[in-house]
């Protein structure tokens, strides 16, 4: 038997197939795993000076500001965090640390330096208030991918616009949110939250972007509650990645001693 | 003049522009590394119930703390202090609180001298293996949480190794707690078996020779993934005067030495923890002396767990378990004997709303084997990022005068205050 017509056939068909595939949108999954790296993970640490702005229904503010400090332990995986308050006076000086991780919940801890007391938070809920502010935990410490299951709904010169719907829907406040995801550099630009009733009712957005030490970074953002008006806008300033933070500082140990990195 | 201070200080706070204190800081900050922060606070408390020798006001002070931190590169130096305008004990006085320096003489060693608080263990508003200076006082009469925990005067190394850390803390003069002593809450006399008030309050002999009224306190801990597990010694007095001298029936603070250890992990979603010591009375070891109080076991198990969102729960189980109970029985010279077993229940109700500047919290006590309870309901609004408003209470309910909370059941009160902090 001559086997050549069906080499011929092959060779073409690798041949015409495989360009279609270099310019053919990525998997979802992945835009989402890039999507979550560029927003969360840019260098293997980093730290940034946050100035939180909360405007309520009623049009009072609030402000909040903070150090953060940040450190990976591999891209996509656990992290860790340390937060120090340095306004308003009455959260002074307090420490909020997390370890993030991927296969069970995160340990989070509180130090309250006028009782020089390390509280110990429950981290079931993700999805309540950061500070009091429209942020929530998990938009500052970011969701697990593998929490929704993802649908590229649309594709345009910009964006790649995706919509996650959660794999347990009772432990979360939404049915689906979409998100804008940049096509250039894979940051997520905004994201629309629908509640269970299918209502808009809670925004984030990206306002801007600059490029630091190479890492595309959001320096300013907004959650807006859509229903009762309210709004939080976070700036960032001071921000440097890749600082050499040792595992040590997100123990116990610098809760009672915040290192220079946080104090500064 | 006293009379006026509060008001003054009010005064005083509002006339101080905001951007006039935010300069200040800075200018402290760059020109000489120095952290400032402060607050003017004005409290106001009130007894429901009238029935006793003791003032109307269970409180009512204005108070300025200051809190400064130096960081010297190679030490950090703080020095926090509270100047307190007093209408109850008409007095004004200076309260320092933190006065200490700490630093790193090696990589993994870290010292802090000094006037400082120190706090551990796990327990929320109970503590077994925390044996550092508290002041029950304040608790009770409606002040800020924060002044539950009093200083010590101490030094404390800690110590961290790859495989576990150790905190080490040695009181050189001892450190007790403040007590009830009738001042401004009345008490139970055993003795006398009446209640005693602030026209017969208890005196104490003080522990103060240096080195041999020392105490000292270790830690020993490790982090197993989310588990942190701790064993604890201390070796020093009863922090509250738990003996009588027989000859002047003054108290006394018998010596003490304390066995724990305690776990906490996250668990079904909340926080678990379990805590335990073994207090050891060295100087009634038999538990035939009835003039000091007996060895006891002491157990803590608790859980926190959020209810909803912005909706905390919280409850613990303790337990006090007088040891050689025969002997106490047998020697047992006073009114009202204690029970072999104390158990206590508390719940931690926290209720955030208005973005979280509403604040409604209720901690209550609960014993079952004492019939009394202790209620800390208490309400805090943030006005603003530097006013805030509170209100609360103290509310003590019992069936016998002679238990842990039954005998304060008079000094019943409610607070309110102002605090305007920068």
């Amino acid at each position: 038997m001559n086997n050549r017509p069906v080499l011929l056939l092959l060779v073409f068909i690798t041949l015409f197939i495989t360009p279609v595939t270099v310019h053919s949108t990525p998997e979802v999954k992945e835009i989402i795993n890039k999507a979550n790296n560029a927003a969360y993970y840019a260098g293997d640490d980093g730290k940034a000076q946050v100035t939180m702005t909360i405007t309520d229904s009623q049009g009072r503010q609030r402000t909040r500001e903070f150090n953060i400090l940040r450190r990976d332990s591999a891209d996509g995986g656990e992290q860790q965090f340390y937060v120090y308050f340095k306004r308003p006076s009455d959260v002074r000086n307090m420490v909020f640390m997390v370890h993030k991780h991927i296969d069970r919940d995160d340990d989070r801890w509180l130090y309250l330096p006028a009782l020089s007391l390390v509280k110990r938070i429950a981290a079931s809920d993700n999805r309540t208030s950061f500070v009091g502010s429209h942020f929530y935990y998990e938009d500052v410490s970011g969701r697990p991918p593998l929490a929704d299951t993802h649908e590229l709904i649309e594709e345009n010169d910009t964006y790649y616009v995706i919509k996650n719907t959660p794999r347990a829907p009772d432990s979360v406040e939404f049915s689906s949110y979409t998100v804008w995801v940049n096509k250039s550099n894979f940051m997520p630009m905004r994201a629309e939250y629908s509640n269970k009733t299918g209502q808009k009712y809670r925004l984030v957005e990206a306002l801007e972007v600059k490029t630091i030490q190479g890492f595309p970074t959001v320096v300013k953002s907004r959650v807006a509650d859509l229903l009762d008006g309210g709004e939080t806008i976070s700036e960032f300033s001071n921000i440097t990645y890749n600082i050499g933070l040792d595992e040590d500082i997100f123990t116990e140990r610098y809760l009672h001693r915040p290192p220079r990195e946080a104090r500064q | 003049m006293k009379y006026l201070l509060a008001p003054f200080l009010v005064m005083l706070s509002c006339l101080m522009p905001q951007s006039a204190s935010a300069t200040l800081r800075d200018t402290l900050y760059d020109n000489y590394q120095t952290d400032f922060s402060s607050f003017i606070e004005v409290r106001n408390g009130w007894r429901t119930d009238r029935n006793q020798d003791e003032k109307n006001a269970s409180i009512a002070e204005a108070r300025l703390q200051l809190d400064l931190s130096t960081d010297l590169t190679w030490a950090i130096l703080k020095l926090k202090s509270d100047f307190v305008g007093d209408l109850v004990e008409e007095e004004t006085r200076a309260e320092l609180r933190d006065f200490s320096i700490s630093f790193s003489p090696l990589d993994f060693v870290d010292i802090r001298a000094g006037r400082q608080i120190i706090t551990w263990g796990t327990g929320d508003l109970l503590f077994i293996n925390d044996l550092f200076a508290k002041d029950w006082e304040s608790f009770f009469i409606g002040r800020d949480t924060e002044y539950l925990k009093a200083p010590s005067d101490a030094l404390k190394t800690s110590i961290f190794w790859e495989a576990v850390n150790l905190d080490l803390v040695y009181v050189p003069v001892f450190n007790g707690s403040k007590f009830i002593d009738g001042t401004r809450i009345s008490y139970w006399n055993n003795l006398s078996g009446t209640i005693g008030d602030r026209t017969n309050t208890l005196r104490d002999e003080e522990r103060n020779r240096f080195g041999n009224d020392s105490e000292f306190a270790a830690r020993l801990s490790k982090n197993i993934d989310s588990i942190e597990l701790a064993f604890y010694l201390y070796s020093g007095f009863w922090k509250t005067p738990e003996g009588i001298n027989p000859t002047t029936f003054d108290l006394i603070y018998p010596r003490l030495t304390v066995y724990g250890l305690s776990v906490r992990a996250p668990v079904l979603g909340g926080i678990g923890n379990i805590e335990t010591g073994y207090y050891d009375s060295r100087q009634d070891s038999a538990g035939n002396n009835p003039f000091i109080r007996n060895s006891e076991v002491r157990l803590l198990a608790g859980f926190e767990h959020e209810l909803a969102t912005d909706f905390t729960g919280a409850f613990q189980y303790y337990l006090e378990w007088k040891q050689d109970y025969d002997q106490y029985e047998q020697n047992f010279t006073g009114v009202k004997a204690a029970d072999e077993y104390r158990h206590l229940f508390t719940v931690r109700l926290t209720r955030l709303l208005m973005n979280q500047n509403l604040t409604f919290s209720l901690f209550t006590y609960y014993s079952p084997s004492d019939h009394d309870a202790y209620l800390r309901p208490k309400a805090s609004y943030n006005i603003s990022d530097h006013w805030k408003v509170e209100a609360g209470g103290n509310i003590f309910i019992g069936r016998d005068d002679q238990t842990f909370f039954g005998q304060f059941e008079d000094n019943t009160n409610i607070y309110a205050s102002l605090r305007w902090s920068y």
